[in-house]
């Protein structure tokens, strides 16, 4: 298919032009109807292949110029977004970690690492969410003899924040990608193990694809299908409903019928209770704002081991504005952000997981939760 | 804490250019948010420290490309999902931006925190004067509730008279 852009020059090419494209049955792309052909206004078709030389030759009869602007249209569309039937995208080699990818896809690329990774990833069965969809971790584990700390990250608890699942996958391509030649990650691997949910709002993300953008919670149905959604990371058992929340559905802040009252937070839930004593390190990755958030968000009461929380945290900081000199706040989101009660990162520091934090990545609001794929990379460079 | 009339805040700015980050202008402001009456904006005094950049040459490019349209501009979701703006539709994403800027101040209180989140619809409408006029529909997203609220805005804009947001109103969320 090409995409031929003309600009006709009297009324009766732009008849002729109108004609064309109402027998044919044409693609406009600029204008979007025939009725808004214009003399002297760009036109741009999008012809289908077999038709691309019957429409040239129509227009050199009718002295109509043109200029191919997109000489083949599929390969423009693959360059932009991986095809899902073809198979030799499915390998990781070729899996673009710089595009956003929808939740078929990512469940693919799972079962693809784990192939492609096997002596060092396993995927493991979580749970289901509210819509009956299959909730899976990674495990990323160097076979050893000893018992390793758990760290834990979780992405994409809210659905439009498309950074977040993004950075997940990025994050395990890093560490498959370096393992064998970067001894930094392999020394990590020797005392840890990586526990990664890519997408832990699963119905909410592929909500966020097909309908509503900028939708945030999950779709647990409420007054009797009237209202949908609880904000996930409302309805954990920290303080639950305390502050920071609503209590009204069509809030999106809607901390739910009680605490755990979704199926993706007990999940959640009852995996790390049941790790606890062996998990080290929470992490929670959101956007957006630029944060690195301590807990907690329920009370301005600080942490018990505050000070080494918020010292890590900034020399995180630290580190990621080395690479590129992206600026994040660190402090416990009661400070620097707002009030809320039952969330994740407060619920793991409360039932004793030292280490807990919440980050929100790129950007602080220029484009905030629509950020453009070609800040991916950067982002996920830099939180590495 | 001023007894009576409200809170006022000294702060002091960094303006940075969003399309040159090494640009940047320092800034004095004083705010004052109103005690009790919530529907009334915060009071703003400000002092640059120095020169915003001459954008003459930007301004008149893009008005004169408006001008010599035959048909009125259409456009819808910019930036589009995946966080695309076309480079044509640059300056009407700045364009709103800065009018959103305004709808903000309006209606700002000390617990809120807005920022532009995207434009739905824009449309130009057609004026016998100079000036160029745009309705758009913009989702705002406030930070401590996390909602989009969707705003209805009418933009004037001439390049050497600026933006004036001459209509503007809060619409209902849809169902």
């Amino acid at each position: 298919d090409q995409v031929l852009h003309i600009v006709p020059e009297t009324f009766q090419q732009v008849q002729h032009l109108q004609h064309l494209c109402n027998t044919l049955l044409l693609d406009l792309w600029k204008p979007l109807l025939p009725e808004d052909i214009w003399a002297g206004e760009d036109l741009h078709i999008r012809v289908p292949a077999p038709l691309v030389q019957e429409v040239k030759d129509s227009l050199d009869q009718y002295t109509i110029s043109y200029r191919v602007l997109i000489p083949d249209v599929q390969e423009l569309v693959d360059q932009s977004m991986p095809r899902e039937r073809s198979s030799h995208r499915q390998v990781p080699e070729g899996y673009v970690y710089t595009q956003y990818h929808r939740m078929e896809e990512i469940y693919q690329w799972m079962t693809q690492i784990q192939k492609s990774n096997s002596e060092l990833v396993t995927q493991h069965y979580l749970g289901k969410t509210t819509e009956n969809r299959t909730m899976y971790y990674l495990q990323i584990s160097q076979p050893s003899d000893k018992i390793k700390k758990i760290i834990w990250m979780d992405c994409g608890i809210h659905a439009r924040e498309w950074i977040s699942p993004a950075f997940c996958q990025w994050f395990v391509k890093e560490i498959l990608q370096n393992y064998r030649s970067d001894p930094k990650i392999r020394r990590f691997l020797q005392n840890l193990d990586l526990y990664i949910l890519p997408v832990l709002n699963i119905d909410g993300y592929i909500y966020s694809w097909e309908k509503d953008r900028l939708w945030r919670k999950n779709r647990s149905p409420h007054m009797n299908g009237t209202c949908y959604g609880t904000d996930l990371n409302r309805n954990f058992n920290s303080s639950w409903g305390s502050i920071g929340v609503s209590y009204n559905c069509s809030s999106e802040i809607f901390c739910g019928s009680g605490p755990e009252s979704e199926p993706e937070t007990r999940a959640v839930a009852q995996f790390i209770k049941k790790k606890k004593s062996d998990i080290l390190c929470y992490l929670t990755i959101h956007s957006y704002g630029q944060y690195i958030l301590t807990p907690y968000g329920s009370t301005t009461r600080p942490p018990s081991n505050n000070e080494e929380l918020m010292h890590v945290a900034e020399m995180a900081a630290a580190a990621l504005m080395g690479k590129y000199g992206t600026s994040y706040k660190v402090g416990p989101t009661s400070l620097i952000l707002y009030s809320n009660s039952g969330s994740s990162r407060d619920w793991a520091h409360m039932i004793g997981i030292p280490f807990s934090y919440t980050f929100e990545l790129r950007d602080k609001g220029t484009h905030g939760f629509v950020l453009p794929p070609d800040q991916i990379q950067p982002t996920c460079e830099e939180t590495m | 804490d001023i007894d009576g009339v409200g809170h006022k805040y000294h702060l002091e700015l960094e303006l940075e250019d969003v399309l040159d980050k090494d640009s940047t202008v320092n800034c004095t402001a004083e705010v004052l948010y109103h005690l009790g009456n919530k529907n009334i904006a915060p009071d703003v005094q400000f002092t640059l420290e120095g020169e915003l950049k001459n954008t003459d040459e930007a301004d008149n490019v893009f008005y004169n490309r408006i001008k010599s349209l035959e048909k009125e501009l259409v456009a819808e979701n910019i930036p589009d999902n995946y966080g695309n703006v076309s480079p044509e539709m640059e300056p009407i994403h700045l364009l709103a931006w800065v009018a959103s800027g305004y709808v903000i101040w309006q209606n700002s209180t000390e617990n809120t925190k807005f920022q532009l989140a995207q434009i739905k619809h824009v449309k130009q409408v057609k004026r016998s004067d100079e000036y160029l006029e745009f309705d758009y529909k913009i989702l705002l997203h406030e930070m401590l509730t996390q909602e989009i609220i969707p705003w209805q805005m009418t933009v004037l804009w001439h390049p050497q008279h600026g933006v004036e947001v001459t209509r503007d109103s809060r619409q209902p969320k849809q169902a």
